[in-house]
């Protein structure tokens, strides 16, 4: 039982010709967005490299650009295919390639359905390497003489004022860390020796965060040293003031940001997704058809098309026997040699079951 | 004896026509970047508006976006007609049209080049706006609770962190004003009656600067308080310390800011000026060339092709003496009826 046949007279086949070739190219325009998706993705992942510990989550752009590439190149032979298809003399070349594209172009389709999973899978794996990341950004801050670390306070600078965050989870991350390079401190000072000894490490430790935690939108000068300290400015209460600095911590702002854009990459996969999948069909629909006439040599005539010549039950059986087939003869090859004397002894054995006629 | 003049066969006409078509829907784009860099201008203005006291002329964007129009719909027009000009029998309509379109385009030419002159000249102005606004701009910095005013703040410290600069022209010209509002002081402190006491207007003047004058490229925590003291920071000499704040006044930056942009706009008018120039002069050759058949009932005669039917001297001769005629014709005409009132 033949599945989902259709006829297709001379008319249907050309317009399906046509179709086919309009929709291949518009895939073609597809994979080359989703191309041009994938790079910005990992533009965007490289200018934050710094404080990522990990590129786990580069894969999610890779994918996209080896996708949008391979279905640049499926969906051009498409339409070479259908330009060639109504011309019996040009069509039969392609008959071999058919059967690779088909699995080249079911493939695509699985690698862009696993792009959509993985892009909600891999949000666990960037937050951890962005914790990682930006506590060891926030620790080299004041490494500004150190090669190697000495931008590290112009990047979390810029992330900072650019994401309107502050520190890993808030802005008390600055309060465990000695921000201030031991440098521009005075250690014959009361006050630096005393917070000095007041931790087991030795590090100089202050209640205030660096000027790019301060928010523009308060509407008080900006506030940062002696921030637990109610007493030390005028009219301040640390408890309730909400406007001051930024309140987000760098690790969710971040992690929004990148997961907003993957997410926004979610239509566009899914329309090329289906996309795909149209021309994949209407191609074997193209192929059987324009088979079919080849075969009644009658190129003005009907002809059927169809997804599967069996039904699916039948098919599967089919390529069950026909791998089965490949495996035995893969399997039985290499011990050839001796399976000769085998074969003997076995047709022995036979001869001897079998009842002879004569007797 | 004709300007430039140059013999068209059938084939030549047809790629004539062809090209200026091509041309036309380039024409067609020119126009829409001008209508859209004339927006783009617009809210450029718009976004900054409150820094140059609301006070700034539009008068370049909204003439931008004008011409973008004006031209978009000329080459459309100019380009259905190129197209019926391959066919004598949808030609013959646009025929008696043809003159007084071809005087606009040129009229419209002549605009468009006093567009791209204005984008260069517009930038003087601008200059004495934004030097205005930033003075008034940084004098409500404090007035957070004032409305109008309240987003001022804000206004000012994003501008200064995106243009990297500070003040009016350095970062001094925050010592000259009180920059924190008296809602934050406590007049009780012998430190901010002091300072308060130093100055005639009773303002609180500090030698500090707000945070967003800082230098993220620093490889000091910023110092924004008390900068002119040596000895309140430890190995720091306000003399020599270059990176802790930007060093660039903000009048500076924004001018160099919208100066760039108007020159860049103005560029790109100019190359669309000499884009429509080319197409008003290969409408005019097709014009010439279809009109000057030598055999007219034969659509693949020769033909010849001009700008002008007969020389610059001659055209403008012609004009004056049409121009003369014109007026006199009108002088007559009121004589007669003057007479006919009299008699």
């Amino acid at each position: 039982m033949v599945l989902l046949k259709i006829k297709f007279t001379q008319q249907r086949r050309v317009h399906l010709a046509q179709g086919l070739w309009l929709l291949s190219w518009t895939a073609v325009i597809w994979g080359a967005i989703i191309f041009c998706l994938g790079v910005y993705l990992k533009m965007e992942l490289l200018r934050r490299d710094e404080v990522m510990d990990n590129t786990e989550i580069h894969v999610v752009p890779n994918i996209l650009m080896i996708v949008g590439l391979a279905s640049i190149g499926t969906n051009w032979v498409a339409s070479c295919v259908c330009q060639d298809s109504l011309d019996a003399t040009r069509f039969p070349r392609w008959k071999v390639l058919l059967l690779g594209w088909f699995a080249v172009a079911a493939v695509l389709c699985c690698l862009l359905i696993s792009v959509v999973a993985l892009s909600f899978a891999v949000q666990g794996r960037l937050e951890e390497s962005l914790k990682v990341g930006l506590r060891n950004g926030i620790r080299f801050y004041k490494d500004t003489d150190v090669p190697g670390r000495c931008y590290q306070k112009e990047t979390i600078d810029r992330l900072q004022m650019e994401f309107r965050c502050c520190g890993n989870n808030n802005f008390k991350d600055w309060f465990e860390v000695q921000w201030v390079s031991s440098r521009y401190l005075n250690f014959t000072s009361k006050d630096v020796k005393d917070r000095i000894r007041s931790n087991v490490d030795g590090r100089y430790l202050l209640d205030g965060v660096p000027f790019s935690c301060c928010n523009p939108s308060s509407p008080r000068p900006c506030l940062r040293y002696t921030l637990t300290d109610n007493n030390a400015h005028f009219n301040y209460e640390y408890q309730s003031e909400e406007l001051n600095l930024y309140s987000r911590g760098c690790r969710q702002a971040l992690t929004d940001y990148y997961m907003e854009l993957m997410n926004s990459t979610g239509p566009v996969v899914l329309s090329v997704i289906l996309i795909q999948m149209s021309v994949l069909l209407g191609m074997r629909y193209l192929q059987t058809a324009v088979e079919g006439i080849m075969a009644l040599e009658d190129p003005e005539g009907e002809s059927d098309g169809f997804l599967l010549e069996k039904g699916v039950k039948e098919t599967m059986e089919d390529l069950k026997v026909k791998a089965l087939i490949l495996l035995q003869f893969w399997l039985v090859d290499p011990i050839a040699p001796e399976g000769s004397s085998e074969d003997a002894d076995l047709e022995k054995a036979e001869k001897e079951a079998s009842p002879t006629p004569a007797s | 004896m004709a300007l430039m003049l140059v013999k068209f066969d059938m084939k030549k006409r047809v790629k004539l026509a062809q090209t200026i078509w091509f041309l036309y829907w380039f024409a067609v784009m020119a126009g829409v970047l001008v209508f859209s860099m004339g927006l783009f201008f617009k809210i450029e203005l718009r976004k900054r508006s409150e820094l140059m006291d609301n006070n700034e002329s539009h008068l370049l964007p909204n003439v931008l976006i004008l011409m973008g129009l004006i031209t978009c719909g000329v080459n459309a027009f100019g380009g259905k007609v190129c197209y019926d000009s391959l066919d004598p029998s949808k030609f013959i309509k646009w025929k008696p049209m043809l003159k007084p379109f071809l005087m606009f385009c040129v009229g419209l030419n002549g605009l468009l080049f006093v567009t791209a002159l204005l984008c260069f000249v517009m930038r003087i102005p601008l200059q004495y706006t934004l030097a205005e606004g930033l003075k008034n701009g940084m004098r409500f910095y404090k007035d957070t609770d004032t409305p109008g005013r309240c987003y001022m703040k804000r206004t000012l410290d994003l501008m200064q962190m995106e243009f990297r600069c500070c003040g009016n022209d350095h970062y001094r010209d925050w010592f000259e004003i009180q920059w924190v509002s008296n809602r934050y002081l406590d007049f009780s402190a012998k430190e901010v009656k002091d300072r308060i006491g130093s100055n005639v207007d009773g303002q609180y003047l500090m030698d500090g600067v707000p945070f967003s004058c800082c230098n993220p490229s620093s490889p000091r925590p910023c110092i924004q308080g008390q900068m002119t003291n040596n000895t309140a920071h430890y190995s720091y000499d306000h003399y020599t310390e270059e990176l802790n704040v930007w060093k660039r006044g903000c009048r500076e930056a924004m001018v160099s800011y919208y100066g760039g942009l108007m020159n860049t706009i103005g560029a790109l008018v100019l190359l669309v000026t000499m884009l429509e120039i080319a197409v008003t002069i290969g409408l005019q050759y097709i014009n010439s060339s279809l009109s000057s058949l030598v055999n007219p009932e034969d659509p693949e005669s020769e033909s010849e092709g001009w700008i002008l039917e007969k020389t610059v001297g001659e055209t403008f001769t012609d004009i004056m003496a049409n121009m003369k005629a014109m007026s006199k014709g009108g002088k007559v005409e009121e004589a007669e009826a003057g007479v006919a009132t009299v008699s």
